[in-house]
């Protein structure tokens, strides 16, 4: 018998476990140590009995549980506080979980609102929103650390699959696992020249300054070319067991998917001080709360009256 | 008032979804339902974005085929803002989508699919799955664990990430191909095209042989189909035109800047999911087994049907081996994985064809992009069908309006017809077991939603 491991999904597309395969030929050796009980992307254990005939959802016990997605509706609030029950150990893998990640920005509406202009699309017949059988929606995207007590969180958008692997092998080997704690820019080749003449930093509607023959490491910082960079307030981890940080590797720019250096970080005022604090307008970063795009749940990213107002 | 089957979750799909199966007090089907469970509302959370920012946005869609939305959003954007990429750019999004279809194939048949073939229906739960299969078959699941991570890594390697991509930008691409990259690339894609057909050939001998009767029964409904082709009738999967294709074989062929006025959504009260249908057949919406209207069904069966012929050899003979076995549109729900392989072949194919044109490294790799107001409307074909992305911007170039209609979408109501019949001919008088109940599943994880 390995340690058994249940995984959820909730408000999330699958990056996550799509993460966990990329661990690759590893993953082979480590099925060997583990067992899970409980995986709906790749197992069929169903809630209510093999059967569907049981009245309350079951997930098995297990020493550990993981968690993906956030929380937007009563059945991803139900699914975690049964892993939350069965599990010993419950980690929240990705940003959606430790954040919100993308589907937070809705709380610039909140769900009720947005649902119902999804189903006012051109396309979409006249309808009501379907209220039978489906879950009903909670008021926003929640962090799952605002629903229940998280053990672990391991960020990502999608989370590294090397440090998937260093978190199971650590608890498998009863030691603490070694995530990096710095940020993105602690881990990115360019090359810094300190202050420059940068005034603003501009939309990356044309690509970086580069010759493409050359390393990273001979390409000059993307917030020093005035390219617009979360780098500095974003957590690293991307990089790990690769060398560069994964969007700076395809010549774009970083826009912040580990969520915040410090876990109750805020993103867009974080980035707002470095611009600040380098002599860059931050009146020049167009649409600023998009800056929180992937970190918008624990209250950050709520609906404004007067933002609703004008974009209408 | 008689008992509800709840298979809950539907598992080894992609999303949150659950089938409820109503009987009478006889025991027997009365109704049965595919109810999507999760809505994340993409097109309202858009609004008011910088339109260059969501290709990286909405590649979060899904986490599977986050290449297909991320490029039928880059192509959305550059109509918005009035730009064609260049030449290079526009070969090097083709060429990262259509290897991103290479992965998605085999993750769906060998890591969610095949576990109900290579262990069987009535295995286990507890072993009926991919896990079950790398202790069962060590040696298959070794090379189809190691030939999905070549494909994923060669994608990352050279694009930065393989899963929710971002080299993808306005006006084309974020950085040219170098000599060894390409090198790289084509050396892979060479590999991962033996192991394709060396997965065609195993999946008919040692799968589709197996199971004839399963392939031609369950879950078999008749539907129409819409799939994407070039102007000589040939399979795409990056550009092309849409074709719809009715039951009996008849074709409309319609650009993608036009789907508004072909397709409609229908919504149900019991799923958030929408139920397409073809408008233009002008016969409104049904799902009624015997006598649908509007149904039709996208993915691979669907784009392999449509199409007139592949432009690639190999995916060519086996297409006209299935064409021969099946007819034309040929029907049968598990046909979707026969189909889906003879797709691995073709994008392992075109990908080769691609990387071995020089121009692809042309260095001219994005043209010049300002934002402003404007229309734009991208497609392509995802693994699960037809992808398209519809966005308005305003003057500062940010979307004020979106609209998408995302490729799992089209079989929302197939889905459920197929559930429907598959949960009809299997329970009788009450009777049912775990068996049974994964072979509903069956039906739905052909579709691969």
């Amino acid at each position: 018998m390995g340690v058994r491991i249940a995984e959820e999904w909730l408000h999330s597309c699958s990056g996550c476990e799509i993460a966990i395969l990329n661990i690759g030929e590893p993953l082979i050796d480590l099925l060997a140590r583990i067992d899970f009980v409980h995986i709906p992307v790749l197992m069929d254990h169903k809630y209510y009995g093999q059967l569907g005939g049981d009245s309350s959802l079951e997930i098995p016990e297990a020493e550990v549980g993981i968690v993906s997605g956030g929380v937007a509706n009563e059945e991803h609030l139900e699914v975690l506080e049964a892993m939350r029950a069965s599990c010993k150990i419950l980690i929240a893998l990705g940003t959606c979980a430790t954040h919100g990640g993308l589907p937070a920005l809705m709380n610039e509406w909140g769900m009720e609102k947005g649902i119902e202009d999804y189903y006012k699309t051109a396309t979409t017949e006249k309808c009501s929103v379907p209220d039978q059988v489906v879950p009903k929606p909670l008021d926003r995207v929640y962090a799952v650390d605002e629903k229940v007590k998280i053990d672990l969180m391991l960020p990502g958008c999608p989370p590294n699959p090397a440090l998937i692997a260093e978190v199971v092998v650590s608890l498998l080997e009863g030691r603490d696992p070694v995530i990096p704690g710095k940020s993105v820019c602690h881990t990115c080749p360019t090359r810094r020249e300190g202050k420059g003449s940068v005034k603003s930093v501009r939309r990356f509607v044309q690509n970086a300054q580069y010759d493409p023959d050359k390393p990273l490491d001979e390409m000059r910082c993307l917030l020093e070319q005035g390219v617009m960079c979360m780098g500095p307030v974003t957590a690293a981890g991307c990089a790990a067991g690769r060398g560069a940080p994964s969007c700076i590797s395809a010549r774009v720019p970083c826009r912040g998917c580990f969520g915040p250096v410090r876990p109750d970080g805020n993103q867009m005022l974080d980035m707002m001080n470095a611009l600040a604090s380098n002599g860059i307008d931050w009146k020049t970063v167009v649409d600023r709360r998009s800056l929180l795009r992937f970190s918008g749940a624990h209250g950050l990213l709520r609906p404004l009256p007067a933002t609703t107002t004008t974009k209408e | 008032m008689g008992k509800v089957i709840n298979i809950q979750p539907i598992t080894r799909i992609e999303g949150h979804a659950r089938i409820a199966i109503h009987l009478d007090d006889a025991g027997n089907v009365e109704d049965a339902f595919l109810h999507v469970m999760s809505l994340r509302g993409f097109e309202k959370f858009i609004e008011g974005r910088p339109a260059e920012e969501v290709p990286r946005i909405v590649n979060r869609i899904c986490g599977i085929c986050p290449w297909m939305h991320h490029l039928a959003s880059n192509k959305a954007v550059d109509g918005c803002f009035g730009v064609t990429p260049t030449p290079a750019g526009h070969k090097l999004r083709e060429v990262c989508q259509v290897m991103a279809h290479i992965n998605d194939k085999i993750l769906h048949f060998f890591f969610l699919a095949a576990p109900d073939f290579v262990l069987g229906p009535d295995a286990d739960y507890s072993v009926r799955n991919v896990i079950g299969i790398v202790k069962e078959a060590p040696e298959l699941a070794g090379q189809v664990v190691k030939m999905r991570q070549l494909g994923q890594m060669m994608l990352e390697r050279f694009a930065g990430k393989a899963i929710h991509p971002i080299a993808g930008v306005a006006g084309g691409f974020a950085k040219p191909m170098t000599r060894e990259e390409r090198d790289e690339l084509l050396a892979s894609c060479k590999t991962l095209l033996e192991f394709a057909l060396y997965a065609m050939d195993y999946a008919k001998t040692s799968v589709f042989a197996k199971y004839e009767e399963t392939i031609a029964t369950l879950g078999a409904i008749t539907t129409g189909f819409l799939g994407t082709v070039d102007g000589s009738g040939a399979l795409r999967i990056y550009d092309g035109h849409f074709r719809f294709m009715k039951a009996d074989g008849t074709t409309t062929d319609f650009p993608v800047d036009q789907y508004d006025q072909y397709i409609s959504e229908h919504v149900e009260s019991w799923t958030y999911g929408k139920l397409p249908y073809a408008k233009c057949w002008n016969e409104g919406f049904s799902m009624d087994l015997d006598d649908p209207h509007g149904i039709y069904r996208a993915n691979t069966l669907a784009r392999i049907n449509v199409c007139d012929h592949i432009a690639t050899p190999h995916a060519q003979a086996e297409l006209e081996e299935f064409r021969d076995k099946f007819g034309r549109p040929a029907q049968g729900t598990l046909l979707y994985h026969w189909a889906r392989l003879i797709e691995l072949v073709y994008a392992c194919e075109r990908s080769i064809e691609l990387l071995e044109q020089d121009d692809i490294l042309d260095t001219d790799v994005r043209a010049r992009v300002e934002p402003k107001a404007g229309r734009g409307i991208g497609a392509v074909e995802a693994p699960r069908g037809s992808l398209i992305h519809d966005y308005t911007t305003d003057e500062n170039g940010c979307i004020v309006k979106a609209n998408m209609i995302v490729g799992t979408t089209h079989n929302i109501a197939p889905m459920n017809m197929s559930v429907k019949q598959a949960a009809t001919s299997l329970i009788k008088d009450g009777v049912y077991d775990e068996t049974l109940l994964n072979k509903v599943e069956m039906a739905v994880r052909a579709y691969d939603p």
